[in-house]
């Protein structure tokens, strides 16, 4: 998803941002879901970064399509919720489903964009070095950074297994051969990791991968990344107030 | 089935999150036992396996299509813990890097696809293995229904949390017996996938099945007179008995004190072959002393007036001594890189 630029918004250190965006979805999740004009302000903030970050609309427009099952899901609410009944366009539908269909809406999409935004300024390796400097276990980051290392070579060998399937006159997907396809990538990614093992041992690996480079965030990046949630409190804060 | 931001309030979101935390710190510590040591690389590539094989969609009913989750399959072929990990890392990737699944509904989404597919998956497998023989192919239909009970148990926790922490009053029965019903469906496809992905993994290599560990059958060897006696009751005797070194020290010494101090008096007098050759073509006078030449002991004793015996004695010793530093210095190093290995 990573799309290479140099606007402030790819400058900023990951962890920051990871902290900005955790802090701005939680606040987003948190606000009543009648408040409508706020989730409208929340909207214009992410699009403000998205200027800022000179993301294309497009492309995050094209990358929403994982939200679609909670979508249909959304859509669905107001037929299925109990309750009080309201007639919207002449079809009958509950009014407590409606609020709830569009609660998840409204802050799913929210939560997808600004992760679509983190995601479109913040290259793999940084996250991982982000989640380091964020306290998180050292194993579990370097499983992360094995997994994200090696997850296009183990892609790229099901690709090529595919291709001597159909160069082998295979068409379709019957489930016997896609699963002994996956048989066989697993004892291929399993020997991998044998041999990528023995090759860090012989390398002189003692358990923990040295650390290179350590990011550190001056006061003015955290208070610049801040002014998204910060913002975003202020009007969850008002919605609260005002209801 | 990515939960993503907003589907559950926020006191439920922190809940799942903290029982997530708390499951992969004991995670992180099991999985040691389960990978020998190999953690990190081990289950960084299974991790990469298990979202390359998330891309495999398999046809569900009407125009749908689901994709494998990937947790019982996981706990089958690594060990339970160490799946959770791999799919934790899995749903960690996805959210920070492919926006997929919020990141407050990460806790959630770790522990209903993360946990309890695996717990589910895992705990199924072994039980149905109890029933069947013990033979390594027994996993494939163990891990068939371990894999078909985990999606729907999966299903009942999302209904359970959504009961507790969504926004909407819905009527819990029906809800959960629609979701239920769909999820059935899917654990199908999930556990012919399953299946039959054990099956082919058994086939080739049943050492690398976690669930397979002891099911394969206990080595035995043969005698040539027909008898069978079980590998593990053998003990193997090592190659050569290590003895002490003295006497060959001793008797060594002996003899090359011997050859060096009585032999050698006997020994001719006449020029060796190269010496021979070169006092024949002429060549000799080229050759000029060696820089040692003025010393004592060279040419075995036919400078200084030291008797050939003694000389050679000098000699032996001397070599002796040499040797044994050496000796001593390479052994020493040889420890110190042996230490460096461990």
């Amino acid at each position: 998803l990573y799309r290479h630029g140099h606007s402030p918004v790819h400058r900023l250190p990951a962890h920051v941002k990871v902290v900005a965006l955790l802090a701005f979805v939680v606040i987003v999740v948190a606000t009543p879901r009648e408040a409508f004009w706020a989730f409208g302000v929340y909207a214009a903030l992410l699009a403000i970064v998205a200027v800022v970050a000179r993301v294309p609309g497009r492309f995050i427009l094209t990358r929403m399509v994982v939200e679609i099952p909670f979508v249909v899901f959304a859509l669905l609410l107001p037929f299925l919720a109990a309750g009080e009944r309201v007639d919207v366009l002449g079809v009958s539908v509950s009014l407590e489903g409606l609020l709830a269909g569009w609660n998840i809406l409204a802050k799913g999409t929210l939560g997808v964009v600004a992760s679509i935004l983190l995601a479109a300024t913040t290259d793999a390796r940084a996250l991982l070095l982000a989640l380091q400097k964020l306290r998180v276990p050292s194993v579990l980051v370097e499983i992360t950074s094995f997994m994200v290392r090696y997850a296009d070579v183990i892609t790229a060998e099901m690709r090529r297994m595919k291709i001597a399937r159909e160069s082998r006159a295979f068409r379709g997907n019957s489930l016997k051969v896609v699963a002994t396809s996956a048989g066989a990538l697993f004892i291929r990614s399993y020997e991998r990791g044998e041999r990528v093992h023995l090759a860090m041992l012989s390398r002189g690996y003692s358990g923990q991968l040295p650390v290179l480079e350590v990011q550190q965030a001056p006061p003015a990046q955290w208070a610049a990344a801040g002014l998204l949630p910060l913002t975003a409190l202020a009007v969850s804060i008002t919605a609260w107030m005002t209801l | 089935m990515h939960v993503p931001d907003g589907f559950l309030d926020a006191p439920t979101s922190i809940a799942t999150g903290v029982i997530a935390a708390g499951t992969i710190a004991v995670a992180l510590n099991r999985s040691r036992s389960e990978l020998n040591e190999k953690t990190a690389p081990m289950a960084g590539l299974t991790a990469a396996f298990v979202f390359a094989v998330q891309m495999l969609n398999f046809p569900v009913g009407v125009g749908t299509s689901g994709h494998l989750m990937g947790g019982a399959l996981a706990a089958v072929l690594v060990g339970p813990w160490t799946a959770i990990l791999v799919l934790s890392v899995v749903l960690l990737v996805q959210a920070l890097v492919f926006a997929d699944g919020g990141l407050t509904a990460l806790g959630t989404n770790i522990l209903l696809i993360g946990i309890v597919t695996v717990a589910v998956g895992w705990a199924v497998t072994k039980l149905v293995l109890t029933f069947l023989p013990k033979r390594p192919a027994s996993v494939v239909p163990a891990s068939f229904v371990g894999a078909l009970l985990s999606v729907p148990a999966a299903a009942a926790v999302f209904v359970l949390l959504y009961v507790i922490g969504g926004a909407t009053e819905l009527p819990f029965g029906p809800l959960l017996a629609t979701m239920l019903g769909w999820h059935t469906l899917i654990g199908l496809g999930e556990a012919f996938i399953t299946a039959a992905t054990v099956g082919a993994v058994v086939a080739v290599r049943p050492d690398l099945v976690y669930a397979a560990r002891g099911l394969t059958e206990a080595l035995v060897l043969r005698t040539p007179d027909g008898r069978e006696i079980p590998a593990s009751e053998v003990s193997v005797e090592p190659a050569s008995k290590r003895r002490s070194p003295w006497p060959l020290l001793v008797g060594g010494l002996g003899v090359s004190l011997i050859l060096a101090g009585v032999v050698s008096f006997f020994a001719s007098g006449n020029p060796d072959g190269l010496e021979y050759v070169a006092e024949q073509e002429g060549f000799l006078e080229a050759a000029e002393d060696s820089a040692v030449g003025g010393f004592s002991l060279a040419d075995y004793g036919e400078v200084g007036g030291i008797p050939v015996g003694v000389a050679g004695l000098i000699g032996v010793g001397i070599t002796i001594l040499i040797g044994l530093a050496l000796f001593l210095l390479l052994s020493r190093r040889s420890t110190e890189s042996e230490r460096v290995d461990a």
